[in-house]
């Protein structure tokens, strides 16, 4: 158990990085804390998976050290760091039994053989496995099999902290929500730090405690899922947060209004000193963009979009393309409609990153 | 319920390679059959006598039976030490080439050569190659003083016909290996490391079990072809000294064409060729079924 500190944590693959471009990991600061759940999410490529290799010594950073509570580990091979680390396909031991699959990293450990029959046999329990223990693990279904790569990384008690790369992929989505709440009372019931990577913004919300977004490289917002959705820092995390994602229209912002497509809105802060030379724009969650029967700047309806429990309105805003919730009381639609705006959730950014207003 | 299209057509397709088999196959194996059961006291008269050729090979205490049971039994002997020597052998060897990088394309290359050079060919390289007089390796073991003859020494004779087969053959051990091993995904690596084990552990844990299906294929390949080893005893040691590398095949030669004893030479190939397909079929299964009831 311990926290994990980053300090300048960068990685090129390609030897000595020249530029910004060359780093698959772009210089990262960061506090994993003990006993929290975090979800790295990001699209593919985007360096989640090196980061988390980083952290289990499967890939040596080229830059930076890496303290695990304040012992320097970045050199330190995987095997003397004490770090569970699960990965996307099942992993199993071909000719051995469930229970020696997951006996096997204590074994190699030299525990003592009575505390690894107790260890086996809890974490068998908490993921369902005890029926299986003495089958051959190949002859298994592959959620079981992942099941037994889950219980390998949860089985040793002391460790660091647990990693998890997409280990929910080769799973059924009927599956993927047991093992998903499994994993979570897993968490609570063992107060272990885990790490979990994903590319599925669900997976990760539902998971984690707080949610790293990565792209390109680098680290965009760290924070809790709730001020993801409401406070994207970054342009990106507004687009890949949220289905479907923020809108985000050119704009000019002068004071507590913003002029949109020839139309004026009212903000919920003041921007005095928004840096001038930068690109403007105002970004606002479908949920906060609300189609209105009373004031609001003027819109043609495309398409409605009916989810069942909410309506989704595809409009044009000016030239620009907006989505907008519909409220349930709303009756026909016709193809000129006004859109409204929530101020306090509209928020500003220059140059993809969010602008902090001061109060009006 | 969906029915299969059935298209007899495709038994015409087969025709060529059936009318191939038979001519390079079936028909001869049938003359070998034929011969088996016969005797002839020359002047191409030939006439009916039953079993009597197998029943005399099978019972040691006949002449040409002890001499086909010294000759299976050298063979056996042969096969398993060349089986011995050359799979953990070719393990060793291909877990210790480069997984990546220039190197892989060098040393599978330089593996290999020892298989690509001419059957014929082998046996009078090593014929030279082992001549205590002009032969490198013969000259060198004689000047270090060991008693290394080919012709006349039966230990020289043994293992110099192991040595070739191991040098001639290993690398096939080597080649499957490696690519068995290459097909172990990077995960399985990252997860024993992540796990705490030893080398050796995974070595036994993951990547053994992993190499099965093509050490299996190795070990029938080199069974079948050590069993049947001819050209290098056959060049090199001349079945000598004595009897001693006389494996079945020389045996087989000399009786058929040495002796022209077409009947006894003809029912020692067939119980030969039943031999050879009884262990390869017995290894196989068990092998096949062991796996099967293990996963259950």
């Amino acid at each position: 158990m311990a926290r994990i500190r980053l300090d300048g944590i960068a990685h090129s693959y390609a030897g000595k990085p020249e530029s910004d471009r060359d780093y698959a990991l772009k210089p990262l600061h960061h506090v994993w804390e003990q006993g929290q759940a975090y979800a790295l999410l990001g699209p593919s490529g985007c360096g989640k998976t090196t980061l988390l290799n980083i952290i289990s010594g499967l890939v040596i950073p080229s830059e930076g050290h890496l303290y695990f509570d304040d012992v320097d580990v970045t050199q330190l091979p995987t095997e003397k760091r004490n770090i569970a680390q699960v990965f996307q396909f099942p992993v199993i031991y071909d000719t051995m039994t469930v229970a020696q699959n997951l006996a096997f990293p204590l074994k190699n450990r030299r525990m003592d053989k009575a505390l690894i029959d107790k260890r086996v046999s809890e974490i068998a329990q908490m993921l369902d496995l005890n029926r299986d223990l003495n089958r051959r693990a190949r002859g298994l279904t592959a959620d079981a099999k992942q099941k037994i790569s889950l219980g390998r990384g949860l089985v040793r008690a002391d460790v660091s902290a647990v990693l998890f790369d997409e280990p929910l992929t080769v799973i059924d989505p009927a599956l993927k929500w047991e093992l998903r709440s499994k994993l979570k009372s897993v968490h609570r019931a063992l107060n272990l730090l885990m790490i979990y990577v994903t590319h599925d913004q669900i997976e990760a919300l539902t998971f984690a405690d707080k949610v790293v977004v990565m792209n390109d490289g680098r680290a965009v917002q760290i924070g809790t899922p709730a001020e993801l959705f409401e406070r994207p820092d970054h342009t990106f995390v507004g687009y890949f947060i949220g289905s479907p994602g923020m809108n985000l229209l050119p704009a000019s912002v002068a004071g507590t209004r913003a002029r949109v497509e020839g139309g004026e809105i009212q903000l919920g802060a003041a921007y005095p000193a928004l840096p001038s030379g930068k690109r403007v724009q105002i970004g606002v969650r479908p949920d906060y963009a609300v189609l209105t029967t009373g004031a609001g700047l003027p819109v043609k309806v495309k398409r409605i979009a009916d989810l069942g429990r909410k309506r989704l309105a595809y409009v044009s805003l000016g030239g620009q393309p907006l989505v907008t919730s519909v409220p349930p009381d709303m009756g026909s639609i016709g193809e000129d409609a006004k859109v409204a705006f929530d101020a306090k959730h509209t928020l500003v950014y220059a140059d993809d990153i969010r602008v902090e207003g001061t109060a009006s | 319920m969906t029915t299969k299209p059935v298209n007899n057509y495709a038994w015409f397709f087969v025709l060529p390679v059936l009318a191939f088999v038979m001519f390079s196959s079936i028909i001869p194996a049938m003359t070998v059959v034929n011969y088996s059961v016969q005797d002839t006291l020359g002047a191409n008269s030939f006439f009916w006598n039953g079993d009597t050729a197998f029943r005399a090979l099978l019972n040691p205490t006949t002449e040409i039976g002890a001499r086909f049971n010294d000759a299976l039994f050298r063979t056996l002997a042969f096969s398993l030490t060349c089986l011995l020597i050359e799979v953990p052998l070719g393990i060793l060897v291909a877990l210790c080439l480069p997984r990546k990088g220039w190197a892989v394309g060098i040393s599978l290359v330089l593996i290999a050569l020892p298989m690509l050079i001419p059957w014929n060919v082998i046996g009078t390289i090593w014929q030279i190659f082992t001549r205590a007089d002009i032969g490198l390796f013969g000259a060198a073991l004689t000047g270090l003083g060991l008693p290394y003859n080919v012709t006349q020494n039966t230990i020289s004779a043994w293992s110099t016909i192991v040595v070739i087969d191991v040098w001639h053959w290993t690398p096939l051990v080597v080649l499957l290996s490696y690519a068995g091993l290459r097909a172990i995904p990077d995960a399985y690596y990252q997860a024993a490391r992540i796990d705490g084990a030893s080398r050796w552990a995974t070595f036994a844990n993951i990547e053994l079990p992993k190499l099965q299906k093509v050490l299996v294929i190795a070990v029938l390949l080199r069974f079948m072809q050590t069993f049947m080893i001819y050209t290098e005893p056959f060049v090199v040691t001349g079945g000598g000294p004595g009897s001693a590398t006389t494996f079945l095949s020389i045996d087989l030669v000399k009786i058929a064409l040495g002796q022209v004893d077409l009947g006894n030479g003809a029912a020692m190939s067939l119980v030969y060729y039943l031999i050879t397909l009884t262990v390869c079929w017995v290894f196989y299964t068990i092998m096949t079924q062991l796996e099967r009831r293990r996963d259950a």
